[in-house]
């Protein structure tokens, strides 16, 4: 998938809504000798998740059934839908996949077995390394945190996680119902708990995250 | 040399990283629990996070290595199964080690960012699935007292019996192994129907007001559904229905207090030990079991 | 041997890449080729007459055609010859159109395949032996399986062609679902009104022979030579002394003992029974797992309360054989339910509406009960549980039907338009009420279909919902059904009083079974397979044996019905034959050669192969070989390719004749 796939889609979106395309990368690939149909995030999506987006028929269970579906701003089903159409970005900058919660539900009742959960996964990872501007912050922040504290330590130590969270967040105050009632109750220790092979771990983190 | 008993009662142990912090109780009255029905733990050295939710919406192959990184240790130690109280951590796990032996492209990625070869599959099994093979009846024998004041919502969450394909577990639907296991403590369980639905889950610290909706949800259910406590499996469902009441009495004024227990605090309880050895007063809403008044008018 | 060779151009259609001409000569020279031609068209007149005349001029003893697809003019020419004097089994065609020149464009290549085709031909013409039509009797008589709306249409035709009919029926009455129906769409005609003449026609034919609570159990024989044989289960009743004055039902002490199954469980009935008022026959069944006589042998309330001396607790079961000489199966459908499943099953329930926990999430037939003026509740629309009259209403379609998750990925075809009919009656009874349908697609493609369902919407005021529902759960005496309207994108929950899924139709419970008791293609659902799924559409692959109904797959009355009708028709055009021709292009055993371990018998898919006994002078059986029923082999090889001994031959493909073809390439 190349570096400029977001930029190709637009013009993708531009050449479906335009009844006649003027531009649009089918007309490269015309008069281009090569006719290799084009990767796309839909044709990358199924491949990270072994099925394909078209797989699913837009019944709707999926959103039915959704715990946090009043919260997201579209329908996990238009989520599919706009993958499945081409109209990546509007997809990859939703809230839906952030919002999802990995409960399942989706996945154990849809009609085709389609994994939706699993293909949040990958809208979200394909969002992080294409760079697309996320609304849901605290939710970004969250996950970062909390891998950063995997990272150090092997294991998430809690406070640790609690503290870099409201770091990045600078909200200072949330929270104030759990974090002191547990350091009173004795439950979370003051220091973290550093697993020997920190470095095995550490490595694991470089070489996925490419850096 | 061990004796056959010993060596069906003797399992693997991830404990999760909830385990050593919020969740502290759940390891205390897991391992008592334990050790009380004669099974044993051989903790897994030096294992890592699964990579929880954090891992797995952001980098599928991170996800994959980090959890697989626990199973193959467990193989290293020569252990043939895993206890994974958590449901998060047991969901994360089955479905990593389920998912490198379906697809040898991701199994190769795997092995290489570990730099070691998958060799050995391990029977990852949930908490309710290590009562089941221990057996009911050790509960049954082992009880010094009948939990007959309560009335139980068992609360199996998202992660035990999702997806059904790969857990192959109970329903995932109408689970009922949960309640099977409570029952023997003598306690009555009632019939819900948020035992499945989803608490927020990760959701917990960064929008917690859809985690305060969602578990206040439930726990009506269970309350309108007789419920005079909560049985959780995971420490995420409990951080979610316990600690979150606090939060819930702000945006729900008027919302009363239900106590929510972990499975191995009930059991727990039935086999004589007191709230405090099982870490139950480290809970935000305090319980206490109280035991029937003897009914005398019939002597 | 003198041989004709004809290479024909087809137009241009052949000869644009094949060098006929060419073809022709070369073959011309080869052993045994006594006169070779090409021709613009052979199919002609002229082209027919050019075989003729060179038949007989040059005393042809066998042709080779290199020509289109057997397909297509095989017959043509093989009548040319026959009329000319040579047995049609001695003509060979080349197929030099779809096998070469529509397929290449090579003209040099292309000839020369030609070339190896027609060679191929004339090494087989050679070894080619005079065969004769096979001439088999035809019994004039139809056994229809199934007494639902289609057994009695294919019934009623095929009697009034003036056929004898034997019908058999596993209930007690005719009917079937049809029968159970309050009104039908698009119409809104009483079921039952339409159906009981029918019925009752069906009783009075001199020419239908009815058997109810029956079953086939065997069938022998092949087309026009049937045997079956009909298990007719003890009603305990003598059918020629009850008068069905019903006496015996209101003074049966088990009043409540059993499910009633026609109200499809939603009322009771006691041990002895009719399944509904316009049975028929009206004679009733006594239930031995319900009655008390059974359990104790006391009771006998029947016994005393019958003036015709009617009841018979020792009536056994017994076995009829028919001799028949077409079948037409029309055994229907019924629906899958949600129930959990047990671990083997090729379906799952759905947990997630409650696997049939709430009395008050029904299915398509029960609301079909609830609706009827004769059902439980008199047509009123009351729900199961506590009998009030639902306000709110959720139809839910495609329950199980185009859900591979569940087993079932087919749509079923008829759900969108009784659903539709469900939430118009409820709303013409409930004219307070609220009725939803969630709908996945609405599939009406028929005669007013569409138009009928535009009625429920914009007349009746039906709100569809475009989406699949996702759970069902019971609260407070209602059940929230949790949806998404993916038109609005937005999520959807109705508490609704009561539910109705549009179940899948999915086959009786032991149509595999039957399948291959009466040897019958099936497919991985258990639907009965046709002969070809555009032409051959009511005929099964066994010569003789016929599809009418839902049993093929799932279909409405109308279609039922044609489909009957044409299942008939097709019956009595094999019955207008006293005798029926075949092909002689079937399989025989060399039983001199047949080491009888019959690996055939099992592989045959038609079922043609018998054990016989082989008896020497004194009448003893010294040996088994294998003996193939001219009548059934439909001449597919597959024995042939299967036998260890190289003993069975199919005559006009025999190995000899395959050989030299290959060896001719």
């Amino acid at each position: 998938m190349s570096a400029n796939d977001l930029k190709a889609t637009k013009k993708l979106q531009a050449s479906f809504i335009s009844p006649t395309p003027q531009t649009g990368p089918d007309q490269d690939h015309i008069n281009s000798t090569e006719h290799i149909r084009e990767h796309t995030i839909a044709d990358e999506i199924s491949e990270r998740t072994f099925q394909d987006v078209s797989l699913c028929y837009q019944c709707g269970k999926c959103s039915a059934g959704c715990p946090v579906r009043y919260y997201m701003d579209i329908a996990p089903n238009k989520v599919v839908r706009l993958i499945q159409l081409g109209f990546y970005e509007d997809a990859l900058k939703s809230d839906t996949p952030w919002l999802c919660a990995g409960c399942l539900t989706c996945s154990t009742r849809c009609p085709k077995e389609f994994d939706l959960a699993k293909f949040m996964d990958a809208v979200r990872e394909i969002a992080i390394e294409k760079g697309v501007e996320i609304k849901q912050k605290n939710i970004i922040k969250f996950h970062k945190a909390f891998l950063d504290q995997i990272k150090s330590h092997g294991r998430a130590y809690e406070v640790g996680l609690v503290a870099e969270y409201k770091m990045k967040t600078m909200d200072l105050f949330q929270d104030v119902d759990s974090a002191p009632g547990m350091y009173f109750k004795g439950k979370l220790g003051l220091l973290p708990h550093n697993i020997k092979d920190r470095k095995g771990v550490k490595s694991i983190f470089k070489k996925t995250s490419g850096k | 040399m061990t004796s056959m008993e010993e060596v069906i009662m003797k399992y693997g142990y991830y404990p999760g990283c909830s385990q050593t912090g919020s969740a502290k109780e759940y390891d205390i009255s897991l391992r008592k629990v334990i050790e009380k029905l004669g099974a044993s733990f051989d903790e897994i050295n030096d294992w890592s996070c699964c990579g929880a939710t954090s891992a797995h919406v952001t980098n599928h192959k991170l996800s994959s290595a980090l959890a697989m990184r626990n199973i193959m240790l467990a193989g290293q130690q020569g252990l043939e199964n895993m206890v994974a109280p958590c449901a998060a951590c047991y969901n994360r796990l089955v479905t990593s080690q389920y998912e490198i032996s379906k697809h040898p492209e991701l199994r190769e990625e795997t092995e290489e960012l570990l730099s070691a070869k998958f060799q050995k599959e391990i029977n990852v099994i949930n908490i309710l699935e290590l009562f089941l093979k221990i057996g009911i009846n050790k509960i049954i024998e082992n009880r010094k007292r009948e939990l007959s004041e309560l009335k139980v919502a068992c609360y199996y969450g998202c992660l035990l019996v999702r997806p059904a394909a790969i857990t192959k577990f109970d329903d995932a639907e109408q689970p009922v192994s949960m309640e099977k296991i409570v029952e023997s403590t003598g306690a009555k369980t009632v019939d819900w129907n948020y035992k499945v639905e989803c608490c927020g889950a990760a959701h917990s610290i960064a929008r917690r007001d859809i985690v305060v909706d969602l578990s206040k949800k439930i726990l009506e259910d269970a309350r309108s559904h007789g419920a005079n406590v909560i049985a959780v499996a995971c420490p995420m469902c409990h951080t979610n229905l316990d600690m979150r009441q606090r939060a819930m009495k702000r945006t729900y004024p008027g919302h009363e207090e239900l106590p929510v227990l972990y499975l191995t605090e009930l059991i727990g309880l039935a086999l004589g030990m007191n709230e405090h050895e099982l870490g139950i007063d480290l809970h935000y809403i305090n319980y206490k079991y109280t035991d029937p008044v003897p009914d005398n008018t019939v002597a | 041997m003198k041989i004709g060779v004809f290479i024909c151009h087809c137009g241009e259609n052949i000869s644009r890449t094949v060098d006929c001409p060419r073809v022709a000569r070369v073959c011309e020279s080869y052993p045994g080729v006594e006169y070779a031609i090409d021709y613009k068209y052979m199919c002609s007149d002229p082209g027919q007459n050019m075989i003729r005349d060179a038949i007989r001029e040059k005393g042809l003893d066998a042709i080779v055609v290199g020509s289109c697809s057997p397909h297509m003019h095989e017959r043509t020419f093989r009548n040319a010859a026959v009329s000319a004097g040579i047995n049609p089994f001695l003509v060979e065609i080349a197929n030099l159109r779809e096998h070469c020149s529509w397929v290449h464009d090579d003209v040099e290549a292309a000839t020369q395949k030609a070339i190896e085709l027609v060679r191929m031909a004339i090494e087989k013409v050679k070894r080619d032996k005079p065969l004769s039509k096979i001439n088999v009797p035809v019994t004039k008589r139809v056994l229809v399986i199934g007494g639902g709306i289609a057994g009695i249409q294919a019934a009623l035709d095929t009697a009034n062609a003036g056929y004898e009919v034997v019908l058999v029926e596993k209930e007690p009455s005719i009917g079937g679902h049809m029968s159970q129906l309050s009104e039908t769409f698009p119409t809104l005609d009483c079921s039952q009104c339409i159906l009981t003449p029918r019925m009752v026609e069906v009783y009075q034919h001199p020419k239908i022979k009815l058997l109810t609570y029956s079953e086939v159990v065997k069938i022998e024989g092949f087309i026009g030579n049937f045997k079956a044989t009909i298990k007719k289960k003890a009603r305990h009743i003598n059918e020629e002394l009850c008068s069905g004055c019903g006496l015996c039902i209101t003074k049966c002490p088990t009043k409540k003992k059993a499910y009633n199954s026609f109200e499809e469980d939603l009322a009771f009935r006691p041990a002895v029974y009719i399944p509904f008022p316009q049975a028929v026959p009206n004679i009733p069944v006594i239930d031995e797992s319900v009655c008390m006589y059974y359990k104790n042998g006391k009771c006998g309330m029947c016994v005393k309360v019958c003036d015709r001396g009617a009841i018979d607790f020792d009536q056994k079961d017994t076995m009829l054989v028919a001799d028949i000489g077409a079948i037409i199966v029309a055994t229907g459908f019924k629906l899958y339910n949600i129930d959990k499943k047990a671990a083997d099953s090729k379906y799952k329930g759905y947990g997630e509406y409650g696997y049939g926990k709430y009395r008050d999430v029904i299915d398509g037939l029960q609301f079909e009960r609830i609706a009827s003026a004769s059902g439980p509740t008199a047509g009123e629309i009351k729900r199961p549980s506590d009998g009030k009259v639902p306000k709110k209403i959720v139809f839910i379609q495609c329950v199980g039907s185009r859900d591979d998750s569940k087993g079932i990925s087919y749509c079923s075809k008829i759900c969108c338009m009784y659903t539709a009919k469900h939430a118009m009656l409820y709303k013409h009874k409930v004219h307070d009420g609220e009725a939803y349908i969630f709908y996945m697609d609405i599939r009406a493609g028929g005669k007013m279909y569409e138009e009928f369902v535009r009625r429920a919407i914009e007349e009746d005021d039906v709100k569809y919902i475009r989406g699949r529902v996702s759970r069902i759960y019971e609260e407070n005496g209602k059940y929230i059904v949790k949806g998404e309207d993916t038109i609005a994108g937005m999520p959807v929950e109705i508490d609704a009083d009561l539910v109705v899924l549009a179940t899948a139709m999915i086959p009786q419970e032991n149509s595999a079974a039957l399948a291959r008791t009466i040897g019958i293609p099936y497919d991985k659902y258990g639907f009965f397979n046709e002969a070809h799924p555009k032409l051959r559409p009511v005929e099964s692959t066994t010569a003789g044996v016929f599809l009418a109904g839902a049993c093929q797959s799932p279909r409405d009355i109308p279609e039922s019905v044609a489909m009957a009708s044409a299942a008939a028709c097709k019956a009595t055009i094999l019955l207008s034959s006293d005798t029926l021709e075949r092909e002689p292009v079937v399989a025989k055993v060399n039983e001199d050669l047949c080491a009888g371990c019959f690996y055939c018998k099992k592989v045959c898919p038609f079922g043609a192969i018998e054990v016989k006994d082989v008896k020497d002078m004194n009448g003893i059986v010294y040996k088994e070989v294998a003996y193939i029923n001219q009548g059934v082999c439909q001449g597919c090889g597959t024995c042939t390719a299967t036998c260890l001994s190289k003993s069975i031959e199919l005559a006009g493909f025999n190995n000899e004749e395959i050989f030299a073809e290959i060896a001719a390439l």
